[in-house]
């Protein structure tokens, strides 16, 4: 199973019960499991929904929108059930952490679900966690039964005389089912197809009921905030950034891991000390700092803070919180190439602009890598990525494009690199061949 | 839901709450480009063709998925918006052929005219193109991937459209396909649905494709001639040795009372007219044989034959047909009384509809339209199987129920496909439909026959009640109510308020044959033989006693009794199951395509033409009229109009006695070049070899129209509207009393989404169908 | 048809979490797959069967999942990750590696149908990379060498 780092600046909020043997529930319970839902309790919905909002807590899936906002949408009347949908299908390129979520503290996300619950007054959730996580998957059916056999789940939780149930649900592998819509899909035994929006999922979700969906990581979050209050969740972190973040180092580094960083934390700091800093000698190159979809940074760019906003006013996003390091031995075209390889595969092919735009890209990058590139090759690149960009018909597309734009723009030099028949200057040895393409 | 207003390119515009913008722009004439938005279909928002700048919103929006809302300030044509579409037609160009001249939607494609709008022809692209093989998936559609684009039109019309769901999207991203089930064949309904409505040259039609170029045909749009529905179609023309050959059937244009739909047999099976057997020469028995003879010589023996015999008092019959056109049927009933002197007519009952009139007599606007059932908000079907028998009906229950919520009711002894869209269906034991009809009108001790182990009585009883509560019912019967049944249903009927009825009759024409008084014991409008009247005044000395019915001539052919038997466009003995031998002490002519079992023992046959090669009306199950126009012609055949005519005029009749002409304006005659030039020539020299002139001819059937609006009850329509193509509703309600009919002789055709009486005989493409799902049936039972 | 006691259990109790039928169908395949191998033919009938859904419905889903198939696997389907965080660890040269070792390609399978290769994307051990999945077993932090005691442990 995945080994567990730490270094001394971590915050350890998420993590807290990582290691300490939390799957089993007596061991949970006696790490103040079960608490904050109990608490959760004797709140009103709105006031649940304003301690997450005060707590400054964004959504740790990617796109980093204000969790008590999220849940502030759902309708206090609905004549359809209201669900709860936790997003575990964790598959951006980059992100590991809602993996150790589940491995380490199962319980914490099946909290986290109860209070959602609580908050938008709906019985019903559903952990979906993505296929690949088989063992997961087995951990988690597990928690389920042991909430269940306590009467944390079911009718009449906690003597509350409410009902609440919670399900777990399986994916098949497709990297788009993690986007909240066709996650729905998916979830209902369909093609993950997004679906068109308005309606949103808090008006119109799962079988037409009013539907929150969160990452694993931010319902995680939630039982620590009730517990410890939003003033102190808000304060760990930089302002409108509430709490922590699991950053997953990966790449070039010497010390790669799952760390528990306060949001804000300084992403020079996070390679260099957190990460142990480049491996062999090498200097750095670039780094990826939230997951395969978003901007690369240049060396001279990562004096930031890695916070949703200054991320965004970088150029970049913190995206899922993937930070993936590259050292100065690696080609930046054949990065691009792979990059674009992964979502050709993943698009599901609904709409034109991706499904054709990532098949186009990944061909030309294919043979322009492969030193048969043309000069205007390099144009229509950032060409075709420009004409995706913003046009598709879930941000899949824009996961695409915007990649490859900084590639091609930040590095254009390397690209020329690759023209006129000159091979790949970078090519290691043992991995000259041509991959397959994946079908 | 009050309007709202907006502004779109600086114009003006007000819609309804809850409109598209795509449509909204489309009211207003702004095209928006689409190719995955199709009306009636769900919401994709796939290919973003529509992309529109509104303001206030960050990103270009669809216009097909987006509602307009109060203020919405919308830019439909900027330089962002094109280079967003022009990058749409890029990127599909990328993978898709660039090979319009041999593609087989080259000209009506809409990718192409993209490309011509959006300027999108210069090619970027370099990689090798993704190829696949083209399939053929069923005898009548083949599917070319590489030029797909993707917009899931053929996956939606098949499934929520025709309730099919035979194609579907297999794989994903770039690799996505459209497919049938295990990607080879298609289990359907064959209606090509897919093909009319994919907007490139992906799917095509077995029959048409690679055949012809879309400019290089005549397109005519005429009315189907196989079922009762009475769909639009446009016919693709082209000229062949034979004079015409069509090579496709399409409704592209949506217009006509059926919109976009097309059965396989209104799409397709219109080659029976280029069967190599088609008869195109007239035929006599010559010692025992049937020889080719040349028209004069064939018309001279029949008028000769027929005069002698009526002059002698001779028992004559005549049996007529429901695919030929109103003017014929009026025509020949005419025929047989004025110029025959007799009541011996009778055609193929497919249903009751004297009855109905009967019922309806004073209830004016009682029966429903095509158009009706589309929109009626609910509806009871009683018998039958629309989907089966009756397509265009099944398809707008069917799409009445999905858009706009309708409540069907479904009364039926089978289980039968329609039930998926029913709010209720309630099985009955077989025969009871009758049954139905009492407890509904209310004889509660009618109950006893139709409760069953899953409909008790109180079943019935709560779906009577909630029934009687609808308003607007339009009420559907098949021929399993007849008779007496049909008037208590219409009792019932009366104590809903605005219900309206449908009788379904199963070929083309059966209405109009109906209409037009091809009873023995009926004259045109349901007009009993024995009421003196407009008919009698008219006509002058048409004898007042009922004639013989179908049965009844055959029992007189059996006693010898009968003289001469005169078929136009039947085939009773291969219908009923005759003795070839039995009429053959009778003068038998037969105006016929093929060489049925009846025109095979016949002494004259006449080499007919159908209602593709004709013009007319046809009037439809519901009474819907709509006009025929004709396709073209083929050599050596005439049509049963002017057969009639010519036969009258061989037995010395004054034909402006049969046919009133040469009164009104001059008659426009036909193209004097193309198509038609050959019966407005052949017109003008019989003219004038009896010194008439060139106005109204007696050979053109609307020569007769007037007389059927003026004494046809119901059939009082705008003859502007009918000449420009409009349905027009005739009602039965309007006609006189009528009469009980023998509801015994009403004897359905049987026939199923794939046959067609004697057309379907002579129909490959319905036969191909055929065959290749018996050839898949044994590949399963060999498994 | 008929699938093991544990499926059936597994299939009434998931059946029972949604309310509609068909919500259950992606797990039911993979579960079904497990068992069988493969979603036969035979398979996609019973599932569409149970569920009330057409024989395309269920196909055209079991195509768009990359984890489920119609054709019949290994015992051992090997998942070489190559995405970002692998390749720049090694990656690649697992997957040649295991092409060279186990003579076959991507979506092949050796003769004695003891493995399948398979190039796969991310499959969330970045920070643990290189990786690989067999079956549904983690392999992390892997070398050429440590690979290829770790295929040895599959040879059975
Ligand atoms: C292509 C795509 C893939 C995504 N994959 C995931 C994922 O694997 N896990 C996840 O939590 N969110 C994923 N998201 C984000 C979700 O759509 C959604 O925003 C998130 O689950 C909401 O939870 P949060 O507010 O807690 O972040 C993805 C989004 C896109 C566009
Ligand atoms: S086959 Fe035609 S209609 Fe269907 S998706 Fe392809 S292009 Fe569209
Ligand atoms: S018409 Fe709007 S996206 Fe296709």
């Amino acid at each position: 199973m995945a080994s567990l780092v730490s270094h001394p600046d971590e915050v350890k909020v998420v993590s807290r019960r990582f290691g300490q043997g939390a799957t089993n529930i007596d061991r949970y319970l006696e790490l103040d499991g079960y608490k904050a839902v109990q608490k959760a309790f004797a709140m009103e919905p709105d006031a649940i929904i304003n301690e997450v909002k005060n707590s400054g807590l964004r959504g740790r899936g990617g796109a980093g929108f204000s969790t008590g906002m999220k849940w502030s949408f759902v309708p206090k009347q609905s004549a359809k059930p209201k669900y709860v949908l936790c997003n575990g299908d964790e598959s951006e390129p980059g992100t590991c952490k809602d993996r150790l979520i589940f491995e380490h503290d199962p319980h914490a996300v099946i909290e986290g679900v109860m209070i959602a619950a609580l908050a938008v007054g709906s019985q019903t959730g559903y952990i979906y966690i993505r296929g690949e996580y088989r063992y997961l998957s087995i951990i988690m059916q597990k928690a389920l039964a042991d909430a269940y056999a306590r009467g944390f789940l079911g009718k009449n939780i906690f003597g509350s005389g409410r009902d609440l149930d919670i399900y777990w649900h399986g994916g098949a592998g497709a990297y788009e089912v993690g986007e909240e819509s066709a996650l729905m899909e998916s979830l209902e035994g369909k093609r993950g197809i997004p679906r068109i929006r308005p309606p949103f999922p808090a008006v119109v979700g799962l079988w037409g009921g009013p539907t929150v969906i969160n990452n694993a990581e931010t319902l995680a979050s939630v039982p620590h905030i009730i517990l410890g209050g939003a003033e102190w969740y808000a304060k760990v972190g930089t302002p409108k950034n509430g709490g922590t973040r699991l950053f997953c180092l990966s790449g070039n580094l010497e010390k790669p891991g799952v760390y528990e960083l306060p949001m804000g934390y300084n992403l020079r700091k996070m390679i260099y000390e957190v990460g142990g800093g480049i491996p062999n000698g090498r200097e750095l190159k670039a780094v990826v700092p939230g997951g395969s979809s978003t901007p690369v940074l240049l060396p001279e760019e990562i004096d930031i803070s890695m916070d949703f906003d200054s991320v965004a006013k970088a150029g970049s996003m913190l995206g899922s919180g993937g930070v993936v390091v590259l050292d100065d031995t690696n080609c930046i075209v054949k990065f691009a190439l792979r990059t674009m390889k992964f979502y050709r595969h993943e698009s599901c092919g609904w709409c034109i602009p991706c499904r054709e735009g990532t098949d186009w890209l990944e061909k030309t990058l294919t043979r322009f890598h492969a030193g048969g590139g043309l000069k205007k090759d390099i144009d229509n690149i950032q060409y075709l990525s420009e004409n995706m960009l913003g046009r598709t018909f879930c941000p899949l597309g824009d996961a695409a494009a915007m990649p490859t734009i900084a590639f091609v723009k930040k590095f254009r030099k390397e690209f020329e690199d690759h023209l006129e028949g000159r091979p790949c200057p970078f090519e290691r040895a043992g991995a000259v061949e041509q991959l397959p393409v994946l079908a | 839901m009050p309007d709202v207003t907006l502004t779109v390119d600086g114009k003006k515009l007000t819609a309804p709450a809850g409109t598209l913008l795509i449509e909204a722009c489309k009211s207003a004439g702004i095209e928006i480009p689409s190719f995955c938005y199709y009306p009636n279909l769900s919401l994709q928002g796939a290919c973003r063709m529509c992309l529109v700048k509104i303001e206030k919103m960050p990103k270009l929006q669809t216009a097909c998925t987006t509602v307009v809302t109060e203020g919405m300030i919308v830019t439909s044509d900027n330089e962002e918006v094109r280079q967003a579409r022009k990058s749409m037609v890029e990127l599909l160009l990328g993978n898709h052929p660039l090979d319009c001249p041999v593609c087989d939607a080259g000209g009506e494609c809409e990718l192409q005219d993209m490309t011509f709008s959006y300027g999108a022809a210069e090619s970027k692209y370099m990689e090798a193109k993704n190829h696949k093989d083209e399939q053929q998936w069923s005898p009548v559609v083949f599917f070319d991937r590489p030029r797909c684009i993707l917009c899931y039109r053929c996956v939606r019309v098949c499934g929520e459209g025709m309730d099919v769901w035979a194609l579907g999207v297999q794989n994903r991203g770039v690799s996505s396909i459209i497919a049938p089930n295990k990607e080879d064949h298609l289990e359907c309904e064959e209606c090509g649905m897919c093909i009319d409505i994919c907007p490139v040259g992906a799917l095509t039609s077995g029959a048409y494709r690679y055949k012809t170029r879309p400019w290089e045909m005549k397109h005519v749009g005429t009315i189907c001639t196989h079922c009762g529905d009475g769909c639009k179609t446009t016919l693709g023309v082209r000229r062949s040795d034979s004079g015409m050959e069509i090579v496709r059937g399409d409704n592209r244009d949506k217009s006509g009372i059926n919109n976009d739909f097309l059965c396989i047999k209104g799409r397709y099976a219109f080659d029976f007219a280029h069967h190599p057997d088609r008869l195109m020469q007239p035929l006599i028995r010559k010692n025992g044989k049937l020889t080719p003879a040349n028209w004069e010589e064939a018309f001279e023996l029949i008028g000769k034959r027929f005069a002698e015999i009526r002059d002698h008092d001779g028992m004559i019959g005549v049996v007529g047909s429901s695919r030929i056109t109103n003017e014929e049927a009026y025509l020949l009933s005419k025929f047989a009384r004025v110029v025959l002197k007799t009541n011996n007519v009778d055609h193929h009952r497919t249903a009751d509809f004297p009855a109905l009139a009967a019922a309806l007599s004073g209830k004016p606007d009682s029966t429903a339209t095509m158009r009706e059932v589309y929109d009626a908000p609910a509806i009871l079907l009683i018998g039958n199987n629309p989907t089966d028998q009756h397509p265009l009906l099944a398809w707008q229950i069917r799409n009445n129920v999905r858009l706009h919520r309708s409540r069907l009711y479904l009364i039926n002894s089978q289980t039968i496909k329609l039930g998926r869209q029913a709010a209720g269906f309630t099985q009955i034991p077989a025969g009871t439909e009758g049954k139905v009809a009492a407890y509904l009108a209310g004889d509660d001790a009618a109950v006893e026959a139709i409760i069953t182990e899953k409909n008790s009585r109180e079943t019935w009883n709560a779906l009577r009640e909630k029934l009687r509560g609808e308003q607007k019912l339009v009420i559907i019967f098949g021929s399993e109510i007849r008779g007496n049944d049909v008037a208590v249903l219409v009792k019932f009927g009366s104590g809903v308020h605005g219900a309206k009825f449908v009788c379904l009759a199963d070929y083309a024409n059966s209405r109009g044959a109906a209409d037009m008084g091809l009873y023995p014991d009926l004259l045109p409008g349901y007009h009993r033989v024995a009421d003196t009247g407009k008919f009698h005044d008219e006509w002058t000395s048409i004898p007042a006693t009922t004639g013989l019915t179908l049965p009844e001539m055959v029992d007189a052919a059996k006693a010898s009794k009968l003289k001469a038997l005169y078929v136009v466009g039947a085939n009773p003995i291969g219908r009923l199951g005759l003795d070839p031998f039995l009429f053959s002490k009778t003068f038998v002519v037969v105006q016929e395509m093929f060489l049925t079992e009846t025109a095979f023992m016949a002494d004259v046959v006449l080499p007919a033409a159908n209602a593709y090669e004709k013009s007319g009306t046809f009037t439809n199950t519901c009474g819907d009229l709509q006009i025929l126009k004709k396709a073209g012609e083929v050599t050596g055949t005439k049509s049963d109009f002017e057969m009639i005519v010519r036969i009258a005029d061989a037995m010395g009749f004054d034909v402006h006695k049969l046919v009133p002409f040469g009164a009104g304006e001059r008659t426009d005659m036909g193209q004097s070049r193309g198509a038609q030039s050959g019966e407005a020539d052949r017109h003008a020299v019989w003219l004038e070899a009896r010194g008439l002139e060139p106005k109204m001819s007696p050979l053109e059937p609307t020569a007769i129209l007037d007389e059927i609006q003026r004494l046809v009850p119901g059939y009082d329509f705008s003859r502007i509207n009918l000449l420009a193509g409009n349905d027009q509703h005739t009602t039965l309600a309007n006609s006189g009393p009528g009469a009980i009919q023998k509801p015994e002789l009403i004897v359905p055709a049987n026939d199923n989404l794939f046959s067609s009486g004697t057309l379907g005989r002579y129909s490959k493409a319905l036969h191909s169908v055929m065959e290749s799902r018996t050839q898949q049936t044994s590949e399963v039972a060999a498994d | 048809m008929k699938f093991s006691d544990e499926f059936e259990t597994r299939f009434t109790m998931m059946a029972r979490h949604y309310p509609t039928k068909r919500s259950v169908l992606v797990p039911a395949l993979l579960y079904a797959q497990d068992e069988i191998g493969y979603l036969s033919d035979e398979v996609i009938q019973e599932i569409a069967r149970r569920l009330e859904l057409t024989e395309l419905d269920v196909r055209n889903v079991i195509s768009y999942y990359s984890m489920l198939t119609t054709k019949p696997r290994g015992k051992y389907n090997v998942q070489v990750c190559t995405n970002i965080a692998c390749m720049l660890r090694g990656g690649e040269e697992l997957f040649a590696h295991c092409r060279k070792k186990l003579g076959i390609g991507h979506k092949q399978t050796t003769q004695d149908g003891r493995f399948t290769l398979e190039e796969v994307e991310c499959i969330g051990a970045c920070s643990w990379a290189p990786a690989i999945q067999v079956n549904y077993d983690f392999h992390e932090n892997l070398t050429v060498e440590k690979l290829d005691k770790v295929l040895d442990g599959y040879q059975k």
